[in-house]
C-alpha cells in the first residue's frame, strides 16, 4: 500500500463502507500498558496484545470467523422493531444518534446472530457488540436475543452468546427494561427444549444485560480482565464514596466469587466451548478436542486460591 | 401534618391560613370563623384538584416519592390478615429492604413480596431505603418456590429506587440474583399480580414485577433508570432530572399506552399520601378482581404461558 492510498482512500472509504478504525491507524495502543502494537500483529493474534495478553475489542465479524469452523457462518435475519417509540431526545434526537451509529458501524444494531459449525457441531451464535451504542439493550437487541434463542431451539442447537454491553438503552426507556423479562422467556424456552446456553463475558458487560439473559447461562465463561457487574464502578463509587479495590468486577474476581465457571483466553475459546457443547449434547468424542483438554485446565487465575476463600469475604459487610 | 411539595404552594398557603384562623378561634371564642374556614377549604380543595389534574412527570416523581405516601407495610396492615413475614435467603443473610411472606387477603391465602422504604430515619436505614441486595432477591425466589409448590397466588408491591449498588452486593452477585428472580417469576404456575405503588426502579423492580397483571398507582413512576441517574448519563448533568423525567415516559398513563402496564389504580386529587384509605380501598378492589377473574379455568401451564407471551409481546406492535 503506497502513500497515495493512505491519504486518499480513507475519505472515500468513509462513504462506501463503515469506518475501519484498525487499518487506518497502523499502530494500536494497548489501553493498559500503553504499548504500541502493529495492527497486523493484533489481527493475526485475534486482537489479543501479544506481550501483555490484554484482550482488546474484536469486531463481530472477526469474532464469528475466528470462532466457527473454516470461518464460515450465515447471519440470521433479525426482526425489525419500532425505531424510536418514545420520540426521545437528549442533547440529540435518538433517531439521529441511531443513524450515526449505523453509518459508523455498518450494522443495524448491537447484535449479530449467526449459524455455523463448531468442530462439525451445528451451533447458533450471537455477538453483542460494544461498539454500537455501548452494546446497549434496546428493543432491537432484545428481539435479536429472542430470535437467536428461538433459532437455536428450532435448529435444535446450543446457543452461544458473546456478550458485551453497558446495559439498558436509556433512549428507549421502559421498553428497554422490558427486554429483561422478554429475553428471559426465550432463555427458559431454550432450557426447556433441553439445549445448552453458553455465555462468554467480554469486556465490558454491566447493567440490565448482566441482570437478565447474560447471567442465566448453563455455563459462564469470561475473557481475562473483562469488567463484569450490575452497577458500573462509577455509580458504586458515588454511592459508597470510597475507592474500589483493585481487580473489582473483573473476570477473575467473578470467578473467585462463583459467578463464572472459567476465565478463558480468547485463543482457547473455540476448543473449550467445542468441548462443552459436545459433552452437553452427548456428541461423539473428537480426538482433536480430547488432545487439547489438559491445556484448558490451566485456568489463568493469578489470585490467591486457598482455604481463606471459603470463609466470608472480607468486604462482604462493607456496603 | 402533611408536608407540601414545592408545586403545592397555593394549597399550602390556603391551609396555612385556615390553621391560623383556627388557632385564633381557640384563643378567642367570640370570633366566628366557620364561614371563612369553609370558604378557604373549598378554595384549597379546588387548588389541589387543579394542580393534580396537570401534574408533570417530574411532579409525579415527587409525589411517588412523598415520605407520607403509603408504603409496603401500610398495604400489609390494611389489606392482609395473619401476615407472616419470612426472613433470609438461606444462603447468606436476611435483607429487610425486600419483604416477603404469606398471609390472607379477604381470607384467601396469598404470598407477598415487596420493597419497604421505611417511614422514619431509623426504619429507612433498617430497610436501606427500599434498595435490596442480592439476598432480598434470593429470598424472593425462595418465596416464589413455596408459592408455586403450595399453589398460592402471589402479590408484589413494588416500591424501590432500584437495587443497591454496593461492593458487597456486587461481590455476592446482584445481577445474577435479579436475573434469577425475574426468571423464577416467569416459571410460576400460580397467578401473580404486581402493583407499582410508588417507584418502580429498573432491574430492582422488574425482578418482582414480572406478573400476569401489572398495575400502577396513578401517580407512581416506573422506569429503566431514575430521572437523576438518567440525566447524569444522557445529559452529563444530574440537574437535568426534569428533562429526563419528561422524556423517559415514566408515568402510569404513558406506560399504559405503551402496553407495559395493564391498568391504573386511581388516586384522588392530592395524591395517595393525602388519601390512604381511598387508595387502599381501590387497591383492594383491583387485587380482588384479579384473584377472582384471572384464574378462571386456566391451568398452571396456561397461567405461566399467559405471563410469558404477554411479556414477549410488549413493544412488538409499536411503530
Amino acid at each position: 500500500m503506497n502513500w497515495i492510498n493512505n491519504v486518499v482512500r480513507p475519505r472515500i472509504r468513509s462513504f462506501l463502507k463503515p469506518k475501519d478504525t484498525g487499518s487506518e491507524n497502523l499502530w494500536v495502543k494497548d489501553p493498559e500498558s500503553g504499548e504500541m502494537v502493529f495492527y497486523r500483529d493484533l489481527e493475526a493474534n485475534m486482537w489479543v496484545v501479544p506481550n501483555s495478553g490484554y484482550h482488546m475489542k474484536i469486531k463481530a465479524a472477526d469474532r464469528l470467523s475466528t470462532f466457527l469452523d473454516d470461518g464460515k457462518y450465515d447471519t440470521v435475519p433479525l426482526p425489525s422493531v419500532a425505531l424510536d417509540p418514545l420520540k426521545f431526545r437528549d442533547s440529540k434526537r435518538y433517531v439521529d444518534r441511531l443513524k450515526e451509529q449505523r453509518l459508523k458501524t455498518g450494522a443495524d444494531d448491537a447484535i449479530t446472530v449467526a449459524t455455523g459449525e463448531l468442530f462439525a457441531q451445528p451451533v447458533t451464535v450471537a455477538v453483542q457488540d460494544f461498539d454500537f451504542m455501548g452494546g446497549s439493550l434496546g428493543m432491537a437487541a432484545g428481539s435479536a436475543i429472542v430470535t437467536g434463542l428461538e433459532t437455536a431451539a428450532e435448529r435444535h442447537t446450543p446457543f452461544i452468546l458473546f456478550v458485551s454491553s453497558g446495559g439498558a438503552r436509556m433512549q428507549e426507556g421502559i421498553l428497554s427494561l422490558m427486554q429483561m423479562p422478554r429475553t428471559t422467556v426465550a432463555v427458559l424456552r431454550l432450557r426447556e427444549a433441553g439445549l445448552p446456553f453458553i455465555v462468554v463475558f467480554t469486556n465490558p458487560t454491566t447493567g440490565g444485560v448482566t441482570a437478565s439473559y447474560a447471567m442465566l447461562g448453563d455455563v459462564h465463561l469470561a475473557e481475562p480482565g473483562a469488567l463484569i457487574g450490575f452497577a458500573g464502578p462509577r455509580v458504586i463509587e458515588q454511592t459508597i464514596r470510597e475507592k474500589l479495590p483493585k481487580g473489582f468486577q473483573r473476570s477473575e474476581y467473578l470467578y473467585e466469587h462463583g459467578m463464572v465457571d472459567m476465565v478463558v483466553h480468547r485463543h482457547n475459546l473455540r476448543e473449550t466451548i467445542g468441548s462443552i457443547v459436545g459433552i452437553l449434547t452427548k456428541a461423539p468424542q473428537r480426538d482433536e478436542l480430547s488432545e487439547t483438554a489438559p491445556a484448558r485446565l490451566a485456568t489463568p487465575i493469578a489470585a490467591s486460591a486457598g482455604d481463606d476463600l471459603m470463609g466470608v469475604p472480607e468486604a462482604a459487610h462493607a456496603e | 401534618m402533611t408536608s407540601y411539595l414545592d408545586f403545592e404552594k397555593p394549597v399550602a398557603d390556603l391551609e396555612g391560613k385556615i390553621a391560623e384562623l383556627k388557632s385564633i378561634a381557640t384563643s378567642d371564642q367570640a370570633v366566628s370563623i366557620d364561614e371563612e374556614v369553609n370558604r378557604l377549604s373549598a378554595r384549597a380543595d379546588e387548588a389541589l384538584v387543579d394542580i393534580y389534574k396537570k401534574l408533570t412527570p417530574w411532579q409525579k416523581t415527587q409525589v411517588a416519592r412523598h415520605p407520607q405516601r403509603p408504603h409496603f407495610s401500610d398495604y400489609i396492615r390494611t389489606l392482609i390478615t395473619e401476615w407472616t413475614p419470612l426472613a433470609g435467603d438461606r444462603k447468606f443473610a436476611e435483607d429487610p429492604a425486600l419483604q416477603a411472606g404469606f398471609g390472607r387477603f379477604n381470607g384467601q391465602p396469598v404470598a407477598i413480596l415487596g420493597q419497604e422504604k421505611g417511614s422514619n430515619t431509623e426504619s429507612r436505614l433498617k430497610h436501606n431505603f427500599g434498595m435490596a441486595r442480592p439476598e432480598g432477591y434470593r429470598k424472593a425466589v425462595r418465596i416464589m418456590d413455596m408459592a408455586d409448590r403450595f399453589d398460592i397466588p402471589l402479590i408484589s408491591f413494588v416500591d424501590t429506587a432500584g437495587a443497591y449498588p454496593g461492593i458487597g452486593a456486587e461481590e455476592r452477585g446482584q445481577a445474577e440474583a435479579i436475573a434469577r428472580s425475574t426468571e423464577r417469576s416467569l416459571e410460576l404456575g400460580v397467578p401473580n399480580i404486581a402493583i407499582i405503588i410508588g417507584e418502580g426502579g429498573s432491574g430492582g423492580a422488574i425482578a418482582i414485577a414480572t406478573a400476569n397483571r401489572v398495575l400502577m398507582l396513578e401517580n407512581a413512576i416506573y422506569s429503566v433508570i431514575s430521572p437523576e441517574a438518567g440525566a447524569s448519563i444522557l445529559w452529563r448533568d444530574a440537574a437535568k432530572a426534569q428533562d429526563a423525567a419528561n422524556n423517559m415516559k415514566i408515568t402510569a398513563t404513558d406506560l399504559l399506552s405503551l402496553g407495559v402496564v395493564d391498568g391504573i389504580i386511581p388516586e384522588p386529587a392530592g395524591g395517595a399520601h393525602r388519601h390512604h384509605a381511598e387508595v387502599m380501598e381501590s387497591t383492594s378492589r383491583a387485587i380482588s378482581q384479579f384473584l377472582t377473574d384471572f384464574p378462571g379455568n386456566r391451568g398452571r401451564l396456561e397461567i405461566r404461558e399467559h405471563r410469558r407471551d404477554k411479556f414477549l409481546a410488549i413493544g412488538t406492535n409499536l411503530s
